[in-house]
């Protein structure tokens, strides 16, 4: 159609429609990450996304299928080494996360060939975001949205009591799996439009305003979506007029929007 | 007879070549409440786990009837503070249906709770929201781990009564670990006091003479237990170990524990 593909030819829409997929995805994931204190892993996850990347310029895949791969290794990797308890949770996570980082670039400036846009994958970039990333996003989103509505109960379960779970017949072990490979999903998409360094920032910062309103958790995931894109439609704007990068923009309006609730929420408390 | 709910056969647990829970054996039928004592580092919560199918055996085996529903009351619900949640979803997250849920929890005496936050519950109210949720799924097997944590005395005394209640009503098999020793022994059928092994196991009234028992938890409590004491025939080391003098204490000749018959007088 040709409204559509007027749409889609103009490169702020094209970043807008992928930045409202990416919250729709981050806002009950982010929620996961809030409530199970998985942060510092999102963190540890986003940064492989740059090994990722370079991985695959190196064997030439299509650079969202290297970002997820790499990520879901790395955090099989996670699972395995934080089960022999040689090393507290966080200093592993500490070394992993900073590690993947430095190979990434280190990797990425030995290939001479091959021009990247540091500064667009650390921090994000309104114009790299195509046709084919809209396809990523969006085929991402209804995977991750329908894996969530099925798993929905043994999801909240297990991160509401573990065993209990387990005694109710939950698959806790399968679960965390499939989570972590939602997260490695949901990063390798939004990498493009909030960049490495930020992704978890839009995963947290929502899910967090939400929880300040919300009683119950299936209201938080709703309110976090709604946060999520705000924060990608006002950044986006800032990006476009102000020619801010993109990002930190979402990052920006997100944080004022959270202290907007905070601040209004505590008065109306008191 | 009926067949068991569960039945352990042996049953160890080994973290790191160390036992934990060393050759139990154990029947649970429909009616039964069995409550287990033991000192710290005794394996009740290992044994307890075992029974619920979330820990492995090392050796031995436990069989469980088919179809079993547990009901289990953790010993804690701490929930995340970012994790906003009423008392009505956290029980309609069983499955079951709200009506069953409601009921529940007005068996439980916290029906008026609802509406609330479990964040805002006190120690008490959230052991009988635990107990309300594992009550709504109907269970054979109900499995507490030290259910009366954080109550007070009176709530203690009514939260065991009120345990033995829907044993009667849901004609269900229990099994709890307790330290609260006086209303355990007042409340319960059948004690078994672990130190590992099961060091001794019957009712209340014999138990309390046993002197395995007053091995384990000294003479002082066992004495305001019991007006009588009578003769012991091993003791343990630190590890919960049997020291008999015979040639005993090597680990694998701790098989089944059979030579401690305790002669009474």
């Amino acid at each position: 159609m040709p409204i559509i593909d007027a749409i889609l030819d103009d490169f702020f829409w094209r970043a807008l429609i992928g930045g409202l997929g990416v919250a729709l995805i981050a806002g009950p994931l982010g929620c996961f990450v809030v409530w199970r204190r998985m942060a510092y892993f999102g963190d540890t996850l986003a940064h492989s996304a740059l090994l990722g990347i370079a991985l695959s310029f190196l064997i030439s895949v299509p650079l969202n299928l290297g970002v997820i791969i790499t990520c879901v290794v790395l955090a099989m990797a996670l699972v395995l080494l934080s089960r022999t308890r040689t090393l507290a949770t966080d200093t592993l996570l500490g070394i992993l996360a900073h590690s993947a980082l430095a190979i990434g670039l280190v990797t990425l400036s030995f290939m001479p060939d091959v021009r990247v846009d540091l500064t667009g994958l650390l921090f994000g970039d309104l114009l790299a975001i195509s046709r084919e990333d809209l396809l990523w996003i969006y085929g991402g989103a209804v995977l991750i949205l329908l894996l969530l509505t099925v798993l929905w109960r043994g999801l909240l379960m297990s991160t509401i009591h573990e065993e209990l779970a387990r005694v109710e017949g939950v698959a806790v072990e399968r679960l965390r799996l499939v989570l972590m490979l939602m997260f490695s999903l949901v990063i390798a998409v939004a990498m493009k439009i909030v960049g490495v360094l930020l992704i978890t920032a839009l995963l947290i910062i929502p899910a967090a305003t939400a929880r300040r309103l919300a009683n119950n958790p299936e209201i938080m995931v709703a309110m976090a979506i709604a946060f999520g894109f705000v924060a990608v439609s006002g950044g986006l704007s800032l990006s476009w007029h102000l020619d801010t990068p993109a990002g930190p923009s979402v990052v920006v309006t997100a944080f004022a929007v959270f202290l907007l609730v905070y601040g209004a929420a505590g008065k109306v408390r008191t | 007879m009926t067949d068991p709910l569960v039945s352990l056969k042996n049953l160890t647990v080994r973290f790191d070549e160390r036992p934990v829970v060393d050759h139990v054996n154990l029947k649970i039928h429909r009616g039964d409440i069995f409550t287990i004592i033991g000192p710290n580092g005794a394996g009740k919560t290992t044994l307890i786990k075992a029974v619920l199918g979330i820990q492995k055996a090392s050796s031995g085996q436990v069989s469980v009837k088919k179809n079993l529903v547990i009901g289990y009351v953790p010993q804690h619900l701490t929930l995340e503070a970012t994790l906003p949640l009423s008392v009505k979803r956290f029980m309609l997250l069983s499955g079951q249906p709200l009506a069953e849920c409601e009921s529940a929890l007005a068996r439980t005496g916290v029906g008026h709770l609802l509406n609330a936050s479990v964040h805002h519950l006190s120690g008490g109210e959230k052991q009988r929201l635990l107990l309300a949720r594992a009550l709504a799924r109907r269970p054979d097997l109900l499995v507490l781990d030290e259910p009366a944590q954080g109550v007070d005395i009176n709530g203690q005394a009514s939260l065991y009564d009120l345990i033995r209640q829907l044993r009667d009503e849901l004609n269900c098999g229990v099994i709890m670990i307790s330290h609260d020793l006086h209303l355990v022994m007042a409340a319960t059928d059948k004690v078994i006091c672990l130190n590992q092994h099961v060091c001794c196991s019957g009712h209340p009234a014999d138990i309390s003479h046993d002197p395995a028992f007053i091995e384990t938890f000294g003479r002082p409590v066992a004495e305001s237990l019991a007006v009588y004491h009578h003769h012991h025939n091993h003791s343990h080391n630190l590890h919960g170990d049997v020291i008999n003098g015979e040639p005993h204490n090597a680990p694998s000749g701790h098989g089944g524990h059979k030579e401690c018959d305790h002669a009474h007088h």
